[in-house]
């Protein structure tokens, strides 16, 4: 879900900018020095996981899972999704250096939002309710995501309207499938290592 | 996984100083990234190219990467022409393209690829520990650094381990289809990856502490200022803005 550069408009992109740049200084704040190696580590594993192809009928996409990553994370999330935003425009020239921010923002925010939203949701004492919400975790994100990357486009020009309904739409088969696994894998996470969801809650 | 693909070689681009690409490849990012006149955008395109050609790198390489990239640019390509208001250039059914529509789209193309182009041949022959290093001569925060050099660090022991993992599922004669069994294998192979990342790292945190880290992370090579820096770096930087400038004063 990154935007190209040389797409948005100047408005469009300092905007995002200055927005990525509040976040990370928040993020980098609530982090101290001994946590870098656990939030890098972790890092590391989402910029992993985001390369596994996963089919959906026909085609294959690959997952975001900002959602998750914001429950594990907390803030650090900001930071963590900017470092692997500029790793993705290293490694694969995805992205670029004008779009960091945009980019970094439209996937950041959302994972915020459900680490608030979600956080503790997920350890409900039903099991059907924290499965309910973690599937809302992981479809809420993509949901959001998109809806950014969409209003991006659109502040950057009216023509760009109908590519952008279409974008969010084309994600719907992806909010569900992060739904189901974000459900699958925060019922495994609980059972088998809660405090992997405890431990940045605490600091956090 | 590869890391550093363009970064191994021994061109001019390759032998200059980070710090001198950084600045130079946010600068032209910047202009390029807004300008919207024919002639700065014409000149970004040269330099972009002339860059490439200094750097030395595979060709076919290069243009394997750009394929990826323009994938966005593709998908607005089928909504821009028709979208965009103005004089109509052809109709496919009842959709009329505009001809304004088919340069605006031609425009994001252009200048889409003129950045990405230039940041290869920038950015992507440096390794990135040593982009890292730059950065926080540029006054980048030192946490983000850190964060960074570790991310990069682990990457590629997390992908063995995924790749261990995978080979696990793949004996148990695993194949990924579009059914709630992949979803839920994937999922938990995710967790794994999550759970043992999780104490990889508390092995890290505890052995650095016994190694007395305090919050600073020593580098060992120091960047020295050549001549053959300064001057790309005039050089360049005359070059970008001069491009601002065929943008924003010089007129029609």
């Amino acid at each position: 879900m990154h935007i190209s550069e040389g797409v948005l408009s100047a408005p469009v992109l300092l905007t995002g900018a200055a927005l990525t740049a509040a976040g990370v200084a928040v993020g980098l704040k609530k982090m101290d020095y001994e946590k870098i190696p656990q939030v890098a580590v972790l890092t590391s594993a989402f910029f992993v996981v985001s390369l596994i192809r996963v089919p959906v009928g026909p085609s294959a996409v690959h997952l975001v899972l900002n959602g998750l990553l914001g429950l594990v994370l907390g803030w650090a999330a900001f930071p963590a999704i900017l470092v692997g935003v500029a790793l993705q425009g290293l490694l694969f020239q995805f992205g670029g250096l004008t779009t960091l921010g945009v980019n970094t923002f439209t996937m950041a925010m959302p994972a915020i939002l459900c680490y608030y939203l979600f956080g503790r949701g997920i350890a409900h004492k039903h099991s059907g309710v924290a499965t309910a919400l973690a599937f809302a975790c992981g479809f809420f994100a993509i949901l959001l995501s998109s809806l950014l990357v969409a209003l991006c486009l659109i502040f950057t020009g009216e023509s760009f309207l109908q590519a952008a309904k279409v974008l969010v739409l084309a994600h719907l088969p992806v909010m569900v499938l992060e739904g189901v696994v974000v459900a699958f894998c925060l019922a495994f996470l609980m059972k088998v290592k809660p405090e992997l969801l405890g431990a940045t809650h605490a600091a956090g | 996984m590869h890391i550093d693909n363009f970064a191994t070689g021994d061109s001019l681009l390759h032998r200059l100083d980070p710090r001198v690409k950084i600045v130079v490849a946010v600068l032209f990012s910047v202009v390029v990234a807004v300008a919207d006149r024919y002639g700065c955008l014409a000149t970004a395109v040269c330099l972009s190219l002339a860059l490439l050609f200094l750097a030395r790198l595979s060709l076919r390489e290069v243009f394997l990467r750009l394929l990826v990239v323009n994938a966005f640019i593709v998908f607005l390509w089928l909504f821009l022409p028709f979208t965009y208001g103005g004089e109509k250039l052809f109709s496919i059914g009842p959709l009329d393209a505009t001809r304004e529509g088919v340069i605006y789209a031609l425009l994001i193309t252009v200048k889409s690829n003129t950045i990405v182009l230039a940041l290869i041949a920038l950015l992507g022959t440096s390794p990135i520990i040593s982009l890292g290093h730059a950065l926080s001569h540029l006054y980048v925060p030192d946490k983000l650094i850190h964060l960074l050099f570790f991310t990069v660090r682990y990457l590629q022991v997390l992908h063995l381990e995924y790749d261990r993992l995978r080979d696990a599922m793949r004996i148990r004669a695993f194949k990924p289809g579009t059914n709630v069994h992949t979803y839920r294998s994937f999922a938990y192979l995710i967790g794994m990856l999550l759970i043992k990342s999780f104490d990889r790292a508390d092995r890290i945190r505890k052995a650095m502490l016994c190694r007395g880290f305090h919050g600073k992370y020593y580098v060992l090579s120091h960047f020295e200022l050549q001549r053959v820096d300064v001057i790309m770096m005039v050089i360049m930087m005359l070059l970008v803005s001069g491009m601002a400038s065929l943008q924003w004063i010089i007129l029609k």
